[in-house]
């Protein structure tokens, strides 16, 4: 069952959750919440900023909108993802919990419309495995990392400016790039602590006024 | 330091809210077909959030200008030319510890 697409999906998810773990112990969380994060939550980019906002003891409500702007990319999977091929509701809820980046990114292929339930569980699963499991392994790993080792969270910097160039090699948008940047540092100066929400606010009216422009 | 309750919330919300962007979208699949500014927030969204979020992971960081500069560049770098997620983030991140830790110590 195990293609070889899926494995290096899989040693790619492992070595960002090692990340991950190592990280949440580094905040001074005990290990065990790396766990429950990946487990529950299970959406990587968000993961690691969520790190950020909860050492802050950021409002619920600027988690939720943080959750719906980093994640909303998600809402575009259900066009091609094969969940007519996967029967039952308590399999529909499962496979749409675990719709993340690499489930889509493994079923974007045409076959991929044939595929059989246990199939598409079982890739989900094992990517689901992965992340938690690898997760779990750096959470306990981080303890014995020595105090002296500083500037390990540069690690999400890095996570989400190589999304970043990923993203722009997709679709070569200066002008987002331009704009979301004046929209951080706008929000940064206005609201300081709280800039995330504004920027992001400020940015998706961008993208939506432009959008009518072009339509007009 | 948050507690567990504080993180429980935080774990509910942030799980409830991914869950319905994932799984809403199926059961008005009709209508997001014939949806125009759907498919092009979602398409056009990303680059401009990795952008937010990379100034907004450096909120903290002016006093220590250099080292994240540093590695900021070469992570760029990397990247541009192995195109390799994991490599770029681990180099990067293993340049900011040594210039971190070793190299602007004050």
């Amino acid at each position: 069952m195990m293609s070889r697409q899926v494995l290096p999906v899989g040693f790619a998810v492992a070595a960002m959750g090692l990340a991950f773990g190592v990280l949440v112990t580094r905040s001074g969380l005990p290990w065990w919440w790396a766990t429950i994060f990946a487990a529950v939550i299970f959406a990587g980019s968000l993961e690691f900023l969520l790190l950020g906002l909860v050492t802050a003891v950021a409002p619920l409500g600027q988690v939720a909108a943080a959750a719906f702007l980093v994640n909303f990319r998600h809402v575009f999977y259900a066009m091609s993802f094969p969940l007519h091929r996967v029967p039952g509701v308590a399999a529909k809820a499962y496979s749409t919990f675990a719709l993340t980046d690499e489930a889509y990114a493994l079923t974007a292929r045409p076959e991929a419309q044939s595929w059989s339930r246990a199939r598409i569980l079982g890739l989900q699963a094992f990517v689901h495995v992965f992340w938690a499991g690898s997760v779990t392994v750096g959470a306990l790993g981080g303890t014995l990392i020595p105090p002296e080792v500083k500037g390990l969270d540069f690690a999400v910097t890095a996570l989400f400016l190589v999304l970043g160039i990923d993203a722009f090699r997709d679709r070569r948008d200066v002008p987002a790039v331009v704009v979301a940047l004046a929209c951080a540092l706008v929000g940064h100066a206005v609201f300081g602590e709280q800039m995330l929400v504004a920027a992001m606010a400020m940015f998706t009216l961008f993208l939506l006024a432009r959008y009518a422009l072009r339509r007009a | 330091m948050p507690d567990a309750a504080y993180l429980t919330s935080v774990v509910a919300v942030a799980a409830a809210v991914t869950w319905t962007l994932r799984a809403l979208p199926f059961a008005m699949l009709a209508p997001l077909r014939a949806s125009k500014v759907v498919p092009y927030l979602a398409a056009s969204m990303p680059v401009g959030v990795m952008a937010i979020l990379v100034v907004h992971t450096l909120r903290d960081v002016p006093h220590h200008g250099a080292p994240v500069g540093i590695a900021i560049a070469a992570t760029v770098a990397l990247h541009l030319w192995r195109r390799d997620v994991v490599l770029s983030i681990a180099g990067g991140t293993a340049i900011h510890v040594v210039l971190a830790s070793l190299v602007f110590t004050g």
